[in-house]
């Protein structure tokens, strides 16, 4: 009994040798190393939380990898990150809903063109019992109520902000702008009632949703997070809660190491009909309603020209792969 | 309580009906652990050992130097990583952004001073009369210094284990270089820090669970290594004769 034990034991010492420990981490290299340098075929993307969480982009993601044989690697932030990567040539191509950003970042010379695929509206959401009383206010009128209340009352009445520089986040201060406060005045640590989450949406949800304080989401998440929160949508609707998606290609001339034609041939399928589709009944079925509207026909409301709205002409996929095939 | 334990079964119902996603974000969080691990060994223990046995100027300074770098924050190093491998950055032409091999490369930086500073301490921590004794045997430089190598070893293995430990549960790098790619960067950490942001705790704490598990053979895989490399220490205690 006692010499099966140290048989074993030999054994397993050979078998656990350095040899063997080196021998399977080249192994492990050999067989890992084919996917970790960067390679022509994936269209790296940054985008704005809402189209990530709510998995729009997934979807569209899927449909386009089997149409185009093209993967596409998302990364998830704010509008502010997004530029950020953009302006670094770190990504071929970004989506995000701030318009005087976007064209901040054509003029520099960062991005091509803006292309408008997708819209929805910003919410005004809060507990159940509303408790400064703004249902049936607009939105500025709402923000400047939710100010007062909170100035008088910061245990009943707070207002939780994205604070990450995202586009929702730049919505808010313009929404403060309109209400007539300066935003330093309002993200002031003074303010008990004004609480800087400094995450993505979702997370900004979960935090309102916890502390009962009023926030602003856009819909598509409000949307998705629905079941798990006991907000409600007061606000929504009107023109200065419009929320337009924007997909914008990062200049190649700036970047030599963007992939100009990859991200033309997402964008176009965004813009195209099965795109268009695709975004005007993404969560119809699971949420009764779709979470976004398609951009084409309703471009000049969304504040796009129709060029910004249309198919790029020369690059579709199926134009691509025949030009392969000839 | 009950939601700990709905996170458990949770768990092992992932692991059981192997969950393809899981599975990839699972394989694909311990390779680059190891990886990481046996890249930071391969330079830190050599680097290690030579600060050990050579003397030189501003050595004690040097030692408290990467001790403290013990509480640099993941991110900052993420952040500095980043600003490396960035297509604006000096090695952006590698094209290292958002591919595993960034994570990689930031969490080998990560583990750098926990690797190198332990194999200062565990060779220290053999007494000076172990290499007196070998070099009085007639030992020669080299066979005294592996000499002392062979005592330090368990303390060496606490380091390298420590080593990957930090690997395997840190988010700051993985997030920022990695970018959290859905089948392509995403590890456990990261997608523990996705799920939470979205609210699915219980998916969550069952991802925790998964890691804390692999870390778990880990430990006692590399205890068994041990066994093989001397027969003595290892999990099953001192080697019969």
């Amino acid at each position: 009994m006692f010499s099966v034990c140290v048989n074993i034991r030999n054994a397993m010492e050979k078998i656990i040798s350095m040899k063997g420990a080196l021998i399977l981490l080249l192994a492990l290299i050999a067989v890992s190393s084919a996917s970790w340098a960067e390679d022509g075929s994936r269209l790296k993307l940054a985008t704005t939380t809402s189209l990530y969480d709510t998995k729009l982009l997934d979807t569209m993601d899927q449909k386009f990898r089997d149409e185009c044989g093209v993967r596409v690697d998302s990364v998830s932030g704010g509008t502010g990150i997004a530029i950020q990567y953009g302006e670094r040539g770190d990504v071929d191509l970004i989506i995000i809903h701030d318009k005087a950003r976007e064209l901040k970042f054509i003029n520099d010379g960062q991005g091509l063109q803006r292309r408008c695929f997708a819209y929805n509206y910003f919410y005004i959401v809060s507990p159940k019992d509303d408790p400064a009383g703004v249902v049936g206010l607009n939105a500025t009128q709402a923000f400047a109520k939710i100010r007062e209340e909170g100035l008088k009352n910061p245990d009943k009445v707070k207002f939780v902000s994205r604070g990450d520089k995202s586009g929702t986040h730049t919505k808010e201060q313009s929404l403060w702008k309109g209400a007539g406060f300066n935003y330093s005045s309002i993200n002031n640590s003074a303010n008990r009632w004004y609480l800087e989450a400094g995450t993505g949406m979702g997370a900004t949800l979960v935090m309102a949703n916890e502390k009962s304080a009023y926030t602003l989401t856009d819909m598509s998440t409000f949307m998705a997070y629905k079941g798990n929160l006991s907000l409600v949508p007061l606000i929504q609707g009107g023109n200065d809660l419009l929320n337009v998606y924007v997909a914008i290609a990062v200049n190649p001339d700036k970047h030599p190491g963007v992939s100009y034609t990859l991200a033309n041939k997402f964008i176009n399928f965004l813009v195209s009909d099965e795109g268009q589709a695709l975004i005007a009944n993404f969560g119809r079925e699971k949420y009764g309603q779709p979470l976004f509207f398609a951009a084409r026909g309703n471009c000049t409301k969304i504040g796009c020209s129709e060029g910004e709205c249309t198919l790029l002409t020369n690059v579709s996929c199926s134009d691509a792969n025949s030009a392969t095939a000839a | 309580m009950n939601e700990i334990l709905a996170c458990l079964v949770r768990a092992i119902e992932l692991i059981v009906t192997l969950n393809p996603e899981v599975l990839g974000v699972t394989s694909l969080t311990l390779t680059i652990s190891i990886f990481t691990t046996f890249l930071g060994a391969l330079i830190n223990l050599p680097l290690g050992g030579l600060i050990y046995f050579r003397s030189f100027r501003g050595k004690g300074l040097f030692i408290h130097l990467i001790r403290t770098l013990y509480s640099i924050p993941t991110v900052v190093v993420g952040l500095l990583i980043f600003l490396l491998i960035s297509r604006s950055g000096p090695l952006g032409f590698l094209g290292l952004m958002f591919t595993p091999g960034g994570m990689i490369l930031g969490q080998t930086v990560l583990v750098t001073p926990i690797l190198m500073s332990l194999t200062i301490s565990a060779l220290e921590g053999v007494s000076r009369q172990v290499r007196e004794t070998a070099i009085s045997l007639g030992a020669n430089e080299y066979q005294a210094i592996m000499t002392v190598v062979k005592e330090a070893r368990q303390a060496i293995l606490a380091a390298v284990l420590l080593g990957f430990g930090r690997a395997i549960s840190e988010v700051g790098v993985a997030m920022m270089i990695g970018g959290n790619i859905r089948g392509y960067t995403r590890v456990l950490t990261t997608a523990i820090a996705l799920n939470t942001s979205m609210g699915d705790i219980e998916l969550s704490l069952a991802l925790g669970i998964i890691l804390i598990s692999l870390s778990l053979i880990v430990n006692l895989l590399l205890g068994l290594l041990l066994v093989g490399i001397k027969g003595q220490g290892g999990i099953m205690g001192p080697k019969v004769r």
